[in-house]
């Protein structure tokens, strides 16, 4: 049976985690609402440029650049794991690690030689262990300020460009959190290069009338491609940023509702030893008078 | 005019305008174009100019553009831009500012640095808009 005055103390260290935990979950919100803002915003740029593509690939045909036919092998796939930069989000970067493992190990188990490029700190810790000498590279998120991502995820998809034109992999798999709402975070991958507008972008039907490309097909496609690339990996980027920020919200929220659960239970428990002790000295002066 | 126009301009921070237009002028990287209802489709890239949005004859709205594509199909006109911004609210001395602090950040820089065509491309950009500002 603990003492009065331990459980004093653990109330009081149960209600200042609960301060910490009701604290983080309410900047979480706010950050959230920013998050999903900017998510939604970049969204019709992604759409419009994917039913864009959709439309020049389909008339581009298997004469299109390397970026959309890719390079006609499969045998070396770069895995691009996106998760947050911090942790205490519930199981958004275990999920999202977990997805990656996975797809690592199948590709790994058909004979495919696998390189390995993560975003965000969580996920390369969570990765190092099993597949550390895969890694080919770091994208830190860290120093980016609010939900401006478009820089991070141009060097991304800058990087990316370049590494599939040196030869360095023939497919690249983009692993990230979807952002469904602020309850379901889907790990998805997504394979990034070649590029593949969704099928569920219907192509505009012309009616038989000819597309006219200024100044050409070619042109305009080697122009496009990188840049769906880096729109892909921008969203991809806002997504994950945006389902952070929902799992960390949901994750306190449930923390701050066991703190309180346990302080009741605590406060229980201290009122029913106090009363007690109050009964047994009772007890005692009693028998004391009883006695004389 | 009996036809609209649907036209959209979005960049990836946000869409800027979607509606129904009479008329608009885009700066094509082959030189302007100008875009009515039931417009063959086509597809273009763009450079950095002026995007002019017309209403019968006069011009309701002018919005910067930082190069991106334009593709206009049976459906209307979408203009994909990488930056975009609504003229109006550009003021000309912020833009100066910039010019100038990004005109600071190139001379700072060594010969071969690679982030110096990014800024330069960046100062040739802020530069247009100033001078679309200015007219």
């Amino acid at each position: 049976m603990p003492s009065l005055k331990d459980l004093k103390n653990r109330i009081s260290s149960v209600k200042s985690t609960q301060k910490i935990t009701k604290a983080m979950q309410m900047v979480a919100a706010a950050k959230l609402k920013r998050a999903q803002d900017a998510a939604t915003a970049a969204r019709p740029y992604a759409e419009r440029m994917a039913a864009v593509l959709a439309n020049l690939s389909a008339s581009a045909g298997a004469s299109g650049p390397k970026l959309l036919t890719g390079t006609g092998s499969d045998q070396t796939h770069l895995v691009v794991v996106m998760t947050a930069e911090r942790g205490l989000a519930g199981g958004f970067n275990t999920y999202t690690a977990k997805l990656a493992k996975q797809t690592i190990s199948a590709l790994q188990a058909e004979g495919k030689t696998v390189k390995v490029l993560t975003v965000g700190k969580k996920g390369r810790e969570q990765l190092k262990r099993e597949f550390e000498s895969l890694f080919i590279g770091h994208i830190d998120l860290s120093a980016v300020k609010g939900d401006d991502f478009s820089e991070s995820a141009i060097t991304l998809g800058k990087s990316l460009t370049a590494r599939y034109e040196d030869g360095e992999f023939d497919v690249a798999t983009l692993i990230y959190s979807q952002f469904k709402n602020v309850l379901t975070q889907v790990p998805t991958a997504q394979q990034l290069i070649p590029a593949s507008a969704p099928a569920d972008t219907g192509t505009v039907d012309l009616s038989g009338a000819i597309y006219r490309y200024e100044p050409s097909e070619a042109a305009i496609l080697e122009t496009l491609l990188p840049r769906y690339i880096n729109t892909q990996v921008l969203s991809a980027m806002l997504e994950s940023s945006a389902g952070e920020q929902a799992s960390r919200m949901t994750a306190m929220d449930n923390a701050t509702r066991n703190a309180g659960e346990m302080i009741d239970s605590l406060s229980l428990q201290y009122n029913r030893a106090r009363q007690a002790q109050i009964t047994k000295e009772l007890i005692e002066i009693i028998s004391g008078a009883e006695a004389l | 005019m009996a036809d609209k126009l649907h036209f959209s301009l979005v960049s990836p921070a946000k869409e800027l305008f979607s509606g129904e237009v009479d008329h608009v002028i885009a700066p094509g990287t082959e030189g302007e174009f100008g875009v009515l209802a039931n417009h063959a489709p086509f597809m273009t890239t763009l450079r950095n100019g002026v995007v002019r949005v017309l209403d019968g004859d006069t011009v309701k709205m002018r919005i910067f553009v930082r190069g991106g594509f334009a593709d206009i199909t049976s459906e209307g006109l979408t203009i994909l831009a990488e930056e975009a911004s609504m003229l109006d609210d550009v003021k000309v001395e912020d833009v100066q500012a910039e010019m100038e602090a990004t005109l600071l950040k190139i001379l700072a820089l060594d010969k071969d640095d690679s982030s110096r065509a990014t800024l330069q491309e960046h100062y040739d950009y802020l530069e247009s808009m100033k001078a679309a500002l200015v007219h």
